[in-house]
C-alpha cells in the first residue's frame, strides 16, 4: 500500500483496468436466420463447425482503454449500446471473443439480484446474498444489522422475517441494493443503481456509492442520468452501436454526448 | 482502432508518463494485472471453490425450502412426496404388475421403495445438472464464483431431498419387519459414494447443458431407459434369468444398480449378499472415484465459457 501511494504522489498513475481491443458477441440460439426446420438444426448439432442457425449479436467492438487507480468512470450510451456488457466483461462474466481486459484483482458488479429467492425471507436472502458474493460468514453476522438498518426495511413493522414476494417493489431493489452495497471492492461497478427506491432512500444510496469509491480503486458507473454522472464521475466513456465513441472528462463528453441526443 | 484517431474522440491527455509506448500486455505485465476471467489454475480452482463451501450449503438448503414455500402444508411435502411416490409405485408394480417375482412381500415393498428413492437421487442430480448453468445464467453473468458450485449445490440439494426420503424408508423397511441393526449404519457410505458419482454426473451434465440446452429436452428419456433397465422395481438375476448371462452381468454392474443394491443390502434384512454382484464395495467406490474426478476435470476445463449463453 505504502509504495502505491508514493507513486501516486510522483505523478505516476497506476492502472487498475486495461481494455485491448475487446469483441463481446453474444450467440442467440432459437432466433435463426434463414431455413429453421428441425432437421436443419440437427444436422447443425450433428456437423458441428460454424453454427448457421445461431444469431450473432456483436455487443462490444473493439473497445479499448485503460482506467487508473482513483478514477471514477462513467459509461454513457443510449440503450442496447453495450455498456452494461462492457462492465460484465471487465468483471470477467462474459468470455471476450477477441482482445483482452486486465484487472487488477477481481472486479465487482454491484448487483446480487439472480443470487436472491422471491420465496425465502429477507433476512435469510441477506445471508445468501453475502454469501454469494464471497463474504464469509463472520462478515455477514458482522454487517447483518447494518443491512437490515439501510435498507429500512423495519421501518414500517418486521418485515425482513416475511419471504422476499410479499415486499412492494421498492422495498425490494431497496434490500437488493443494500445487500450489495455491504461489501467492500477493488474495482467497483455499478450498473444503473443509483435509481432505486424513494428519494430518501435514493439520497442515502448515492452517499454509500460515494463511500464505496472511496473505498475502491476504481469505480465504473452505468447511468442514463447525466446529472449523476455529472456529479460521480470526473471521465466519461460513451459508448454507441458497440464501438467507442468518445472517452475524456466528464464535461467535455456530456456536452458532446447531449447534442448528440438532442437535448 | 486507437482513440485519439476514432472520430470525435477526445483522446485524455496525460502527462508524459514512462508508459508511453507500451502496448497493454506490457502495461499489464509492468503493473501485475491479471486477465479478467481467465481459468484458474486447477489447485486455486479447487481453493476457491473450497472458500465458497457455505455458499454452496446455503445455496442448496435455499433452493430446498423455496420449492414448498408456497404449499399450505409447508415443508411437510419433503416428507409427502416420496410417501406418495412409493405408493404409486406399490400400486402399480406391486399390485397390479405383481412385479416380486421370486421375492415375498416383505422384502419386495422396501425394495422397490428403496430404489425408487436411490434412483430418483442420481435422476434429480442429473437433470438439475443439465439445468445448473443454463437455467441460471442470470447469476452466471453477476456474480464471480467457481462455477462448479452450481452443480455441486443442486447435487447437494437432491442429497438433502434424499434424507428426507430416508425416513419414510426407515419407516417402511420396520413395518415391513426390518429390525434396525449395525449393518444400517452402512448407508452412509453408500450415501457419501454415490452422492460424489452424483456430483461428477451433474458437473458433466452442467457443462454439456451450457453448451446444449436441448439436452434438458432429451434427458428424461434417457434417464427413464436407464432407470428401467437398473432393475429399480425388479430383481435383475431373476428377470433376466432365460437371457444370456452376461446381459445381467452388466446390468448389475452399473453404477445405479450397485448403489440401489448396496442401500437393500444395509436395510433390508430379508436381502442378503447373495444378491449383490462381487467386489460390489469396490466398483462403487470405483464409479464414484471415477465419475467425481472426471466430472470436475472436465467442468473445469470450461470455466472460462460459462456464462456466453
Amino acid at each position: 500500500m505504502a509504495d502505491q501511494h508514493i507513486d501516486q504522489q510522483g505523478g505516476g498513475r497506476i492502472p487498475t483496468v486495461i481494455a485491448d481491443e475487446l469483441h463481446i458477441v453474444y450467440r442467440v440460439h432459437g432466433a435463426k436466420t434463414g431455413k429453421g426446420s428441425a432437421t436443419a438444426a440437427l444436422s447443425r448439432i450433428v456437423k458441428r463447425g460454424e453454427e448457421r442457425g445461431v444469431r450473432k449479436v456483436h455487443a462490444v467492438k473493439g473497445v479499448s482503454f485503460v482506467a487508473y487507480r482513483g478514477e471514477a468512470v462513467g459509461l454513457i450510451g443510449s440503450n442496447g449500446s453495450g455498456k452494461s456488457t462492457l462492465l460484465r466483461a471487465i468483471a470477467g462474466l462474459l468470455p471476450a471473443e477477441k482482445g483482452r481486459v486486465y484487472t487488477n484483482g477481481q472486479p465487482s458488479l454491484l448487483g446480487v439480484n439472480a443470487a436472491l429467492m422471491n420465496d425465502l425471507t429477507g433476512e435469510r436472502n441477506v445471508i445468501l446474498g453475502g454469501l454469494a458474493m464471497g463474504m464469509s460468514r463472520e462478515q455477514i453476522k458482522e454487517r447483518y444489522q447494518g443491512i437490515v438498518d439501510f435498507s429500512g426495511i423495519n421501518e414500517k413493522g418486521d418485515f425482513i422475517t416475511l419471504p422476499m414476494r410479499t415486499y412492494s417493489s421498492g422495498m425490494a431493489a431497496r434490500l437488493r441494493f443494500s445487500i450489495a452495497a455491504a461489501k467492500d471492492h477493488d474495482v467497483l461497478m455499478i450498473d444503473e443503481a443509483l435509481a432505486t427506491g424513494d428519494r430518501k432512500f435514493q439520497k442515502r444510496s448515492e452517499e454509500r456509492i460515494r463511500e464505496l469509491r472511496k473505498e475502491a480503486g476504481t469505480v465504473f458507473l452505468v447511468s442514463h442520468n447525466n446529472k449523476s454522472i455529472r456529479d460521480t464521475c470526473d471521465r466519461v466513456l460513451w459508448l454507441e452501436r458497440g464501438e467507442l465513441r468518445m472517452d475524456g472528462p466528464t464535461d467535455e463528453v456530456l456536452k458532446e454526448y447531449e447534442k448528440f441526443t438532442g437535448k | 482502432m486507437s482513440e485519439s484517431t476514432h472520430d470525435g474522440t477526445v483522446a485524455l491527455s496525460p502527462a508524459v508518463s514512462p508508459d508511453e509506448g507500451l502496448t497493454a500486455g506490457q502495461l499489464a505485465a509492468k503493473y501485475g494485472l491479471t486477465v479478467s476471467g481467465a481459468r484458474p489454475t486447477l489447485v486455486e480452482y479447487i481453493r476457491q471453490l473450497w472458500d465458497r463451501r457455505h455458499f454452496i450449503l446455503a445455496f442448496s438448503r435455499a433452493k430446498l425450502t423455496a420449492q414448498y414455500s408456497q404449499a399450505k402444508l409447508g415443508q411437510l411435502w419433503q416428507v409427502a412426496t416420496p410417501l406418495l411416490n412409493a405408493a404409486v409405485y406399490f400400486f402399480i408394480f406391486g399390485v397390479i404388475l405383481n412385479a416380486s417375482r421370486g421375492m415375498s412381500k416383505d422384502v419386495y415393498i422396501p425394495f422397490l421403495v428403496t430404489g425408487v428413492f436411490v434412483f430418483t437421487f442420481t435422476q434429480s442430480s442429473v437433470m438439475a445438472g443439465v439445468r445448473a448453468i443454463s437455467g441460471n445464467l442470470g447469476l452466471v453473468r453477476a456474480l464471480h464464483f467457481p462455477r462448479a458450485s452450481l452443480p455441486i449445490s443442486f447435487a447437494l440439494q437432491q442429497l438433502q431431498q434424499l434424507l428426507f426420503s430416508m425416513i419414510v424408508l426407515f419407516a417402511v423397511a420396520v413395518g415391513f419387519g426390518s429390525i434396525p441393526d449395525l449393518s444400517w449404519l452402512l448407508i452412509v457410505p453408500v450415501l457419501a459414494l454415490q452422492f460424489l458419482f452424483n456430483s461428477g454426473l451433474a458437473l458433466i451434465m452442467a457443462r454439456a447443458g451450457a453448451k446444449t440446452p436441448d439436452l434438458a429436452q432429451l434427458m428424461p428419456f434417457i434417464m427413464r431407459t436407464w432407470m428401467y433397465a437398473s432393475g429399480v422395481m425388479f430383481s435383475i438375476p431373476i428377470m433376466l434369468a432365460d437371457k444370456p448371462e452376461w446381459t445381467a452381468t452388466v446390468l448389475q454392474w452399473n453404477p445405479a444398480a450397485i448403489y440401489m443394491d448396496l442401500m437393500r443390502f444395509s436395510l433390508i434384512d430379508g436381502y442378503g449378499s447373495e444378491n449383490l454382484p462381487d467386489h460390489v464395495w469396490a466398483a462403487a467406490a470405483g464409479w464414484a472415484v471415477l465419475v467425481a474426478l472426471g466430472g470436475f476435470l472436465y467442468f473445469w476445463k470450461a470455466e472460462e465459457r460459462y456464462g456466453r449463453g
